[in-house]
């Protein structure tokens, strides 16, 4: 894509029948960005991104370090507050359909010598269902099983929650959100730190999570898959620089733009890309 | 020693102090577990002038306002402590010292300069507590459990804690999974909606509410021992925050009955006449579970940290 | 009240007996040792630690009364209560490391336990004390809030002394404590011992809250060690200024807070010390210049203005609908939109330069590529602020062509 600046068309302005075509858009999507802006001190981390994720299918967020990826998802979660901005998920604000969204950290902050289990841990996911005072039945210990079994982790349950690696701890948190039975999930690099094996089963999860008519949305570092594993890609560097089918949208120009002249030509040579 | 003169002397400031101690252990094991042991040390130094200001402003030193009095500077200083932290980026230990102290400082003035002389509210029994004074004058026996008359007599003291450790235990009952998920993982907490701020404010307003019922026992600084030590010695003791929680309760409940009793007669068997301060014993013998725990307990070292 | 405003002003004036003046002169060396020295000890993150410090200098004090009597001293001998408290103190802090070292229990438990059990033991103490030698009573009630009320000249004397040489100690040990709490990684890299530091940091902390316990009390030392200290890190970024700073607002404190004790004998002293290096504390919030609750409200509210007139004004100039009510509110006060959200003259005129500086910014990307030049555009600041003239027209030059993004610089 080449982006040739047209002379700005002045005197134009939001037009009601606009903003009404935007919020019908939104509504079709599993998640609609609008104008997202978020700033940690002076300078954003995220400058007016507009991005939709249509229900049914595999988004990679692809960009450098510290490009406001994770700031991102974490924005559309309420995580961290907007400067500017909305969230619609489902075609309804944020704080209606959170219990249709899961989400799963980059790093989890969570304090590892915490008295917990693996399997508690991934009870957590069962938290809507249950309620304050819900009764734990079998079926839902057996529906925790069959979540950890899901990332190759079943034989670990009993294990305390520090008594693990770091790819490990990754796969119980993405097992307890698919506990949550959520229709949009929201991962942030669910490939780091694990291997080959489990990133191949990691996939096939969320493939067949897609199969399931879920949204599945992935921080994505590893330019080498991302046409493998994805049907859509944004490309987003503090601002968003493309958005689209992984099949035109993940071209070299893109990533030469989202990179810089950080990403030599020769690697992108080297990449499966869109043409 | 089981006779009329236990029950009138002894029983009480017992049941006191262990319903005291569990009272406290119980929001502890979450304090502790959120890194938050010293908003115990906070909230304990805060409920003097918590206790002071709503004395002032009723001129009693009755249950509710001096509970509410307490409550709400604990959630003031927890506003404040935050505020500091946010306003000038400093880091939450020091923004802490500074609220505490400076509150504790302002209740101690206050005290000094009110005039309280008709009730039982002074600085060295906010520091020091006096378990002891909690007799049971109108009983003659075991019997007097059972006559209304005597009954009616218990220092008020005892309903008061009762009803707090019992209001406390029901509500760490219902909001247990609330409470597991945010103490655990605040940010995944948030993202099911769940109010994660509302539940760190409500557990340091249980916290204050269960250090004012204390206060009267055993002062505004063994109260934090009776946050920290047991639950810290529980921790040692098992990889299940189920299991935690109940340990908690053995050691606290072992901490007051033995320190009450260590403090009434052992000085006897050194040949001294004069028992010492209860309170006192009651932290010192918890500092000993601790420190035995520390020393032995199976579960006592961090994940990964040599042995040795 | 007109008298003690006079005797208030006799202390301040160091005119209220040659007692009060020397006290208030030993407060104002222990608040100025105490601010400093708490700096580095703020500075490495472990403030509260000094509270564990002084709460485990109570059965020190219990237990050295209790030895002095049994050899036949005076168990009031300020020297023997301080020798005493720090031993315990000691014990106190050795606790807490180890605790945290050797056990999975946070610094944080290990500080509340230590603190309230070796109180609570002190507590014991006292109450055996109280019970044996009734004739004797010592006031060591007196070390829990602070007592100048009556202080022995030569306790005066003790505290102004033990002000004085920790100090001494400070301006000697200023450089490696500075580095370490600055950064004890590369501390540890010049080869200083940070160990080492940090254990000289601890006595020096140690020594502060033993020679002060007997004015400013056990319960409250540790204000004197964190709001200082606290306060002046508002005022400046270099650790320096920072040091000398608290040792001014904790001298201050000190003897404003000795003075007006002098002034209200009933009143324990610790608590008035406290609360007006709190006063202190606050003005610095709300007013220091950079880190002040004023001066942050005013850049925030400003760089959020700025962020929305610069959205909208984008918006404009690319014809896209503006939904955002804040945006709308300021194009509109500006005058840079009508009520309806058309543009107005200025409008398009503001617009079209945002799109142009934003355009050129792009362009200076390509230039630059890899330069970290790219970051010192926010998107806000106006271009002329980050590029020289030159760099400008340079830029405009190649404005002029279209340019496909990606294509070779
Ligand atoms: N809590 C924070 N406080 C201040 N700045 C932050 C914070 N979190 C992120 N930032 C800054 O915001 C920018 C975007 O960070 P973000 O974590 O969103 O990047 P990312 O794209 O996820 O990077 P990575 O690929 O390394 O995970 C970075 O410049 C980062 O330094
Ligand atoms: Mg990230």
């Amino acid at each position: 894509m080449s982006r040739i600046v047209t002379p700005p068309a002045l005197g134009l302005v939001a037009t009601r029948e606009a903003e009404a075509e935007a919020r019908a858009e939104a509504g079709r999507a599993a998640l609609a960005l609008r104008e997202i802006t978020v700033s940690y001190g002076e300078s954003p981390a995220v400058f007016s991104v507009d991005a939709t994720f249509p229900r049914d299918s595999l988004v990679a967020i692809v960009g450098p370090n510290g490009a406001g990826k994770s700031t991102l998802l974490k924005a559309a979660l309420g995580i961290v507050p907007r400067l500017s901005g909305t969230v619609t998920v489902f075609g309804m604000p944020l704080e209606r359909a959170r219990d249709r969204i899961a989400y799963v950290p980059q790093r989890a902050s969570v304090d590892w010598d915490f008295p917990t289990r693996v399997i508690d841990v991934v009870m957590m996911g069962l938290y809507r269902e249950l309620g304050l005072l819900g009764l734990v039945r079998a079926s839902h210990r057996e529906r925790a099983r069959a979540c950890l079994a899901r990332v190759g982790m079943a034989d670990f349950a009993e294990r305390q929650i520090g008594q693990l690696s770091g790819g490990q701890q990754q796969r119980v948190f993405l097992a307890r959100a698919l506990a949550q039975g959520a229709d949009l999930y929201l991962l942030d690099e669910p490939f780091a730190g694990v291997d080959a094996a489990t990133e191949k089963a990691i996939i096939d999860v969320l493939k067949e999570l897609k199969a399931e008519a879920r949204t599945v949305v992935c921080v994505h570092h590893d330019l080498a898959t991302v046409t493998d594993y994805f049907d859509r890609v944004l490309l987003i560097n503090t601002r968003k620089v493309a958005e689209g089918p992984v099949a035109t949208t993940f071209t070299g120009a893109n990533l030469q733009a989202t990179y810089g002249g950080r990403l030599a030509s020769a690697h992108i040579d080297q990449l499966k890309l869109a043409d | 020693m089981m006779g009329a003169e236990f029950v009138q002397l002894s029983l009480t400031p017992i049941l006191i102090g262990t319903l005291s101690a569990i009272a406290c252990a119980l929001p502890g094991n979450f304090l502790i577990l959120r890194r938050q042991a010293l908003i115990g040390d906070a909230i304990s130094h805060v409920v003097l002038p918590g206790i002071v200001v709503a004395f002032l402003v009723t001129g009693s030193l009755a249950s509710l306002p001096m509970l509410a009095g307490a409550a709400g500077a604990a959630l003031v200083a927890v506003f404040l402590i935050e505020t500091i932290r946010r306003l000038g980026r400093i880091e939450p230990g020091a923004a802490m010292g500074v609220v505490f102290t400076s509150m504790f400082a302002g209740g101690v003035l206050l005290l000094e300069q009110s005039d309280t002389s008709g009730v039982h509210l002074d600085v060295e029994h906010a520091l020091m507590g006096n378990l002891e004074s909690l007799i049971w004058f109108d009983a003659t026996g075991w019997a007097s459990l059972l006559d209304p008359a005597a009954v009616a007599g218990l220092p008020p003291e005892l309903p008061r804690i009762a009803l707090v450790a019992a209001a406390i235990t029901v509500l760490m009952l219902v909001f247990w999974r609330p409470l597991k998920l945010s103490t655990f993982d605040e940010g995944f907490a948030a993202t099911l909606g769940l109010p994660v701020r509302l539940i760190g404010l409500a557990l340091v307003a249980v916290s204050a509410v269960a250090a004012v019922a204390a206060f009267d026992a055993v002062g505004s600084i063994i109260v934090i021992a009776m946050f920290i030590c047991p639950p810290a010695a529980a921790r040692l003791m098992t990889e299940r925050l189920e299991h935690q929680v109940a340990w908690s309760v053995l050691f606290a409940t072992l901490a007051a009955v033995l320190g009450y009793v260590l403090a009434g007669y052992g000085p006897l068997w050194f040949g001294s006449p004069n028992a010492v301060s209860a309170a006192g014993m009651i932290a010192t013998v918890s500092g000993a579970i601790l420190a035995i725990a520390c020393i032995a307990a199976p579960h006592r070292r961090r994940i990964g940290q040599p042995a040795g | 009240m007109s008298t003690s405003l006079s005797v208030l002003a006799d202390a301040l004036l160091l005119q209220g007996g040659y007692n009060a003046a020397l006290v208030a002169i030993g407060a104002a060396l222990l608040g100025i040792a105490a601010g400093a020295g708490g700096t580095f000890l703020f500075l490495r993150k472990r403030a509260l630690v000094s509270d564990a410090i002084a709460h485990a200098t109570l059965p020190g004090v219990g237990l050295a009364f209790l030895a002095m009597v049994a050899f036949g001293l005076d168990g009031r001998s300020l020297i023997g209560l301080i020798a005493g408290s720090a031993l315990s103190a000691a014990a106190g802090l050795f606790a807490v490391e180890w605790i945290t070292r050797r056990t999975r229990l946070a610094e944080d438990t290990a500080i509340g336990a230590v603190l309230s059990v070796f109180f609570g033991f002190g507590i014991v103490l006292l109450t055996v004390i109280q019970t044996q030698s009734q004739g004797r009573q010592a006031g060591l009630e007196g070390f829990l809030l602070g007592s100048t009320a009556g202080m022995l000249f030569q306790d005066a004397v003790v505290i102004a002394v033990g002000g004085v040489l920790a100090i001494a100690a400070l301006v000697a040990l200023r450089r490696p404590m500075t580095m370490v709490a600055f950064d004890p990684g590369f501390a540890a890299a010049t080869g200083v011992n940070t160990g080492r530091v940090d254990m000289a940091m601890m006595m020096l902390v140690l020594a502060v809250t033993v020679t002060g316990l007997k004015i400013v009390g056990l319960v409250l030392i540790v204000a004197l060690l964190i709001i200082p200290a606290v306060a002046a890190r508002l005022w400046s970024e270099r650790t320096d200024r920072v040091i000398l700073a608290a040792g001014a607002i904790g001298g201050v404190s000190g003897y404003l807070g000795a003075a007006i004790s002098a002034a209200a004998p009933g009143l324990p002293t610790g608590p008035i010390i406290v609360l007006v290096s709190f006063a202190l504390f606050l003005g610095s919030l709300l007013f220091a210049p950079q880190r002040g609750v004023l001066a942050a409200a005013i850049r925030h509210r400003s760089f959020q203005l700025r962020l929305h007139r610069r959205q909208g004004l984008l918006s404009l100039a690319r014809s896209e609908p503006i939904f955002d009510p804040l945006t709308l509110r300021v194009l509109q006060r500006e005058g840079l939109i009508r009520t309806d959200r058309v543009a107005t003259e200025d409008g398009r005129a503001a617009a079209a330069r945002a799109l142009r500086d934003e355009r050129r910014f792009e362009i200076a990307r390509e230039i630059h590529r890899d330069d970290p030049f790219a970051h010192r555009y926010d998107g806000l600041t106006p271009i002329e602020d980050v590029m020289t003239p030159d760099e400008i027209a340079e830029i405009d030059r190649l404005v002029n062509r279209p340019l496909s993004v990606g294509a070779p610089a």
